[in-house]
């Protein structure tokens, strides 16, 4: 860990020498692999095009934030313009001024309408609504039952009427119901259809026409791939969406669709689907969807994590003392604070690029059960004693441990343990050299 | 020398139609081998490019494979898949098809799960003409698929479809599950399940891979049905499915009716593919 942490640090300024800016080669080699992260992703090609080309012209010239590498810095940028994408618009739930509030939801087959519907009308009746639920799916075999079995079960109305009756007739019958019994909200279920269904389409349409839905979602399942862009432009064109709903997120998919579909609407996505069970829906979070998308979460939060823990200056000046060799206890507890502000160790060790193909790493345990009681005893320490270990005698090693609750043998330990460490770091230099052997020696403490 | 637009042109079309960048590019350099062989390197032939790409994926698709049948007593199929990709539909389809072979086919309502499956699946069972063995709604798959597997044999039937809940692959205790309705299946009719096929989605991205993968770990799906062929998706992941995992596609769904199944024809699919470009 202490390796690894000085040396991308000295990596760092290695690479932000004559690199205040973003060159146009490191933003096409890094543009390169977000290209291909977003196409597996299932992002639309043409989507993907248009945002590469979008973010290059960001990108180039722009400043490389100081605890950045270009690399790193270029996704960054890709991440928020991802998540502005995504954002932005209010993607609450559209309420009537005069209630019923009426809701339409679309889309293809089996993209999870009539969950859906249930698990919205569960989430209304939570917020101390009167939801009704309407079954104007009246083709699909057993689909009115499967709405009747969810309405029950969540103690919530359904409107229904017989398999085959016109779907538009039962859609107006339902509103009227809703606002006959006081409903609040009234959510139309409807067949599943293919967008390049005419007949099916303009059912639609008419349907809207009649029942006047302040918001019509298309439902999309998040495992779609390229073809979203052709569903969601199709069933927008003829609706004019109001928004989307995301479903069955709780898979593997990496979810380009939620991008593809943003970016040929301009719709937001109001709600994702994370499960079967009946209370598993959530708003959208386009931070979240962003770095879903683009497959490297874990860059991402080691990028934000180095932003918000590193201090340029102490890192310069650390390098510095490693150098000559003048490495204080006092620098080790700075040390031991940064690397704290960062998170756990080994899951800082597993996010760093590149990690988990180094030998033996993956066995790599960081004890920071041991790391706590180094700290301790070094916060017990005097400034003086940090500086100068020298005049640490029996006394005070019994005071520092009991100050910080552990043996005097764990004191004496420390201290053997930093003066070797100081030992090796003289005798080479403070190359990494001497790190390294320091730590396959087992010297620095909580490296195992 | 074919213009390397064109080609651009062909990698797009590949990766819209869902193929994936990784097979994209593996087909794309076995047209050039294949141009070399053949000796038409130079063919300035936009069609001779577009013939061999064609000819590739259909050798990666391998030939048509028709459905495994038992030597003797009836054959079990056990249709799985993700949610909502067509699994009911698939088997009343199914069914229909073997009792138009005049065969004698029950369903097994082994999804028990989704409110309303089984309703849904004995409306299918009339249309086509099957019986279906069910229990109540939340009762163990397992046991329902053993009842349906006793019920066949007792009355010496042909077919057993089982039609199993829809479940996301990263779920494993639903997979397990699935497991374990395969397991009871197996005990009871020796050499049972004689086809497990895989319903994946037309639609379907690249998670499609890792779907086929999960399924296959779980329960060795010996088939892929492809269905919503009727809409805009072409359903190009089957194709790194194949070159990877190699799981043959078998069936494809066209359409919500009864009749809308179709044995898999890899020609036809590449044709459909770059059904835009020759338009
Ligand atoms: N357009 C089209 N729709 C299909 C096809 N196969 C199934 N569907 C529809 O997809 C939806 C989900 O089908 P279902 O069989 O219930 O899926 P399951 O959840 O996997 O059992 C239904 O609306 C079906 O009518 C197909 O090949 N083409
Ligand atoms: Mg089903």
């Amino acid at each position: 860990m202490f390796e690894n942490l000085t040396q991308r640090l000295q990596e760092t300024f290695r690479k932000l020498r004559g690199k205040g800016k973003l060159s146009e080669a490191d933003v096409e080699e890094a543009l390169r692999e977000i290209r291909i992260a977003l196409l597996e992703a299932d992002v639309n090609f043409k989507v993907v095009r248009d945002f590469i080309s979008n973010v290059k012209m960001r990108a180039v010239g722009s400043e490389v934030s100081a605890s950045l590498t270009p690399g790193q810095q270029v996704i960054k940028i890709v991440n928020s313009e991802l998540t502005e994408l995504m954002g932005g618009r209010e993607s609450k739930i559209r309420y009537a001024p005069k209630p019923p509030t009426v809701i339409m939801l679309v889309g293809l087959q089996g993209s999870g309408k009539t969950t859906t519907a249930a698990k919205l009308a569960y989430l209304f009746k939570k917020q101390g609504r009167k939801p009704l639920l309407v079954a104007a799916d009246t083709w699909r075999p057993a689909a009115i039952k499967q709405l009747l079995v969810l309405g029950e079960k969540i103690g919530v109305e359904v409107f229904s009427a017989e398999e085959g009756e016109d779907p538009v007739e039962v859609a107006s019958k339902g509103v009227d119901r809703g606002k006959f019994l006081g409903c609040d909200t009234v959510i139309v279920d409807t067949r599943g259809r293919l967008h390049v269904d005419d007949d099916l389409m303009a059912e639609l349409g008419s349907m809207q026409k009649v029942i006047m839905p302040q918001e019509v979602l298309l439902v999309v399942d998040a495992m779609t791939g390229q073809d979203a862009v052709n569903v969601a432009s199709s069933f927008d064109e003829r609706l004019e969406l109001s928004g989307v709903i995301l479903t069955k997120l709780d898979g593997d998919a990496r979810g380009g669709a939620a991008l593809s579909t943003r970016a040929v609407t301009g719709k937001p996505i109001k709600f994702v689907g994370v499960g079967e069970k009946i209370d598993a829906l959530e708003p959208f979070h386009p931070d979240r969807m962003a770095s879903r998308i683009l497959g490297m979460g874990d860059i991402l939060s080691l990028i934000e994590k180095a932003e918000a823990a590193y201090d340029k200056d102490k890192a310069v000046e650390l390098r510095e003392k490693l150098k000559t060799a003048e490495f204080t206890l006092e620098d080790f507890q700075d040390q031991l604070e940064q690397m704290q502000k960062m998170g756990p160790l080994d899951e800082i060790l597993r996010m760093i690029p590149g990690m988990s193909r180094i030998k033996g790493a993956a066995d790599l345990q960081v004890d920071e059960h041991h790391l706590r009681q180094i700290e301790a005893i070094i916060n017990s320490m005097t400034p003086e004693e940090r500086r100068n270990p020298e005049i640490i005698d029996g006394s005070r090693r019994r005071r520092i441990a009991r100050g910080s609750g552990v043996r005097v043998q764990d004191v004496n330990a420390l201290l053997r343990q930093f003066n070797q460490v100081k030992g090796l770091l003289k005798q080479f230099g403070g190359g990494g050299k001497a790190k390294r052997r320091a730590m396959r020696k087992g010297i620095i403490p909580f490296l195992q | 020398m074919v213009d390397s637009e064109f080609l651009e042109e062909l990698e797009a079309i590949l990766i819209q139609a869902d193929v994936g960048i990784n097979t994209t590019e593996r087909l794309l350099s076995g047209i050039s081998e294949r141009l070399k062989e053949s000796r038409q390197r130079e063919a300035s032939d936009e069609e001779v490019v577009l013939r061999a790409l064609k000819d590739e994926i259909v050798a990666v698709l391998g030939p048509p494979e028709p459905l495994r049948k038992a030597e003797e007593g009836p054959t079990v199929i056990m249709v799985v898949g993700v949610n909502g990709t067509g699994k009911t539909t698939t088997v009343g389809k199914l069914g229909h098809r073997f009792r138009a072979q005049g065969a004698d086919v029950i369903f097994g309502a082994t999804d028990t799960f989704r409110a309303a499956a089984i309703e849904q699946l004995e409306i299918w069972g009339e249309r086509a003409g099957a019986r279906v063995i069910r229990h109540e709604e939340g009762h163990d798959p397992a046991a329902v698929a053993y009842d349906t597997c006793q019920a066949a044999k007792a009355r010496g039937a042909d077919y057993v479809i089982l039609d199993t809940a829809g479940r996301l692959h990263t779920h494993v205790n639903l997979m397990r599950e699935l497991e374990k309705t395969k397991r009871v299946v197996g005990r009871e009719i020796p050499g049972a399940p004689h086809e497990i096929l895989l319903v994946l989605d037309a639609t379907a991205g690249q998670n499609g891979l890792s779907q086929a993968k999960t399924f296959r770990e779980a329960v060795d799906v010996t088939g892929i049905v492809l269905t919503k062929l009727d809409g805009t998706a072409k359903g190009g992941i089957v194709l790194a499915i194949r070159d990877s995992l190699e799981i043959p596609v078998k069936l494809i769904g066209i359409g919500e009716g009864i009749d809308d199944l179709r044995d898999f024809d890899p020609i036809e699919f590449a044709d459909a593919i770059f059904y835009d470009l020759d338009a």
